[in-house]
């Protein structure tokens, strides 16, 4: 009990600098995401991508802003107008709400000196919830309802075979992506993220991924599922269904889809580098720096994974989830649980 | 490099190579083991890895595509038909064009226009010579017919302009005077680029 009173109290206000630094970082990083993606893919195809806005297209970001901002915001005549103006936005919502389980930087406190707020204890993560895990993979996973409501309100064809391709393609990864991470919480015995990265603190050879590599690879496959990046963007795979679900949406409500896609990315990114990957070490001076380059690491795989890898089929893609990659997590957990008890 | 071998067309003497394509799996374990073998081979990361050297190639050895379309220019093929150019004597600095006729006659789409008449010294010479560019199609049959070497398509391809006339009066297509020196010779019509034989690459096409 004693070591529990040396920690400071986690006041409301704490919570909400750090719920407010969320959301103020994630919402412009996920801007400038896109610009990294578009500056990535062009390097990789020998393109210099956009180099006008502002010094090496800095300002880009600004530029695609003002324009989504300012533009027309069309809702089509058949559309079910409801929820096809809601659909955005829970897409949205649902990637930051994720975020709010998800421990980003250690605990730090903020110097007497500041003003108003100088000593405030600021926790590593919003709501350090017992069911940290649960409560993000279910955030991300009712983010479904995003694009599926888009898709079917749109009055669209191409909207429609988004809408259910998003059912398919998430409901089935949500499978891969739950198994994929039991085995590390059975390890760990813990569905918080701040036990799952006090685990791994024994240094890089106490990783999660040397001892369950299988489920590492597991779930960076389904993750990319998940979040709709490359070998598996069906929802809105341009070459076959013109945008899927977003086909008829404009201006700031498809940047809606675009911030919340980039919000999961990101989420995916901090969820492998603490669940595998060691997440930040809060005793060492520089784990913000380490955290930051892993999930740097994450969101640049997936943009590299988009310039090399072709789309798969429908088909390919559950043939995938189903035939291989859930048999593969459910023997992985199998011998888990053996190893655990011998 | 010989284009002897691209022209040999006799089928059955050409250096060809048969690819070794494996036979397709027909039962359903020779379908599981080429799932797992090609899941183990590692050809995902091959392509990961081309694409990383790509960017690095690109990023560090200058290998960029990109061309800066409007502050740098690729050059073109002396092939090329853009605007017409008028050409002037290099001797004496007098234009080139004896008022034949000859490309304002042979124009398929009309857009010509010459008209000239004796000076003092009885001496034709060009009194109004316009090509409308509104109806030229850039065929390339005035340069091709002129005796002179005097009408010539120059290297301007940046034609947007909001009026027309800027380009088509004899004087706007004239070399300047005090440009003299700058004047390209122009190779006569359906001249090879310089380059022709290094542009040549092997296509599947190529028989």
């Amino acid at each position: 009990m004693e070591a529990v009173n040396i920690l400071p109290e986690v006041t409301w206000v704490g919570v909400l600098i750090k719920a407010i630094l969320i959301l103020a970082i994630i919402s412009a990083l996920a801007g400038f995401g896109t610009f990294v993606e578009r500056k990535v893919l062009a390097f990789m195809q020998r393109r210099l991508g956009p180099m006008h806005v502002g010094p090496y297209g800095l300002l880009q970001i600004a530029a695609d802003g003002i324009k989504l901002f300012t533009k027309e915001d069309i809702i089509p005549q058949n559309a079910n107008k409801l929820i096809f103006m809601i659909a955005p936005i829970i897409t949205a919502a649902t990637a930051f709400i994720a975020l709010s389980a998800v421990p980003v930087f250690p605990d730090f406190t903020i110097p007497e000196f500041v003003p108003l707020l100088g000593g405030v204890f600021v926790p590593s993560i919003a709501s350090d919830l017992n069911i940290g895990i649960l409560f993000v993979l279910g955030m991300m996973a009712a983010g479904l309802y995003g694009p599926l409501l888009a898709g079917m309100s749109q009055a669209n064809k191409w909207g429609i075979i988004g809408a259910a391709r998003t059912a398919v393609q998430f409901l089935s990864y949500e499978v891969v992506t739950g198994l994929s991470i039991l085995a590390p919480i059975m390890l760990v015995g813990s569905l918080s993220f701040v036990d799952f990265n006090d685990y791994q603190q024994d240094g890089v050879m106490s990783w999660m991924i040397w001892q369950q590599p299988v489920a590492f690879v597991l779930f960076l496959i389904a993750g990319f599922a998940e979040t709709n990046r490359t070998p598996f963007d069906l929802l809105e795979h341009e070459a076959e269904v013109v945008s899927g679900y977003a086909t008829e949406y404009s201006g700031m409500r498809w940047g809606m889809f675009f911030i919340g896609e980039y919000a999961n990315m990101i989420t995916v990114s901090i969820i492998a580098a603490i669940v595998f990957l060691g997440g930040y070490d809060a005793a060492s001076a520089f784990g913000w720096l380490f955290i930051m380059l892993k999930i740097a690491f994450f969101f640049f795989l997936m943009l590299w994974v988009r310039a090399s890898w072709p789309h798969i089929r429908p088909d390919q893609l559950m043939w995938l989830c189903w035939k291989v990659l859930m048999p593969l997590a459910v023997i992985n957990i199998l011998v888990t649980a053996i190893v655990m008890m011998v | 490099m010989s284009l002897e071998q691209f022209k040999n067309r006799n089928v059955g003497t050409q250096n060809y190579t048969t690819l070794d394509l494996g036979k397709s799996p027909e039962t359903g374990m020779e379908k599981f083991t080429q799932v797992i073998k090609r899941s183990l081979k590692g050809e995902l990361f091959v392509g990961l890895g081309v694409v990383m050297r790509t960017m690095l190639q690109a990023l560090f050895k200058g290998d960029m595509h990109t061309v800066k379309y409007p502050f740098e220019k690729m050059p073109i093929s002396p092939r090329y038909r853009a605007i017409h150019d008028m050409l002037r004597l290099m001797e004496s600095g007098n234009y080139r064009c004896i008022g034949c006729g000859l490309c304002e006659k042979i124009c398929i789409s009309n857009c010509i226009t010459m008209d000239t008449r004796y000076d003092e010294n009885q001496r034709k010479e060009v009194s109004e010579y316009t090509i409308n560019f509104g109806r030229c199609i850039f065929c390339g049959y005035c340069a091709e017919v002129c005796p002179e070497l005097a009408i010539v398509h120059g290297p301007r391809y940046e034609n947007a302009s909001e009026q027309r006339a800027g380009f088509s009066l004899f004087e706007d297509m004239l070399t300047p005077i005090d440009q003299l020196n700058l004047q390209q010779e122009y190779d006569g019509f359906g001249a090879i680029s310089p380059n022709a034989d290094e542009n040549i690459k092997k296509t599947p096409l190529a028989y």
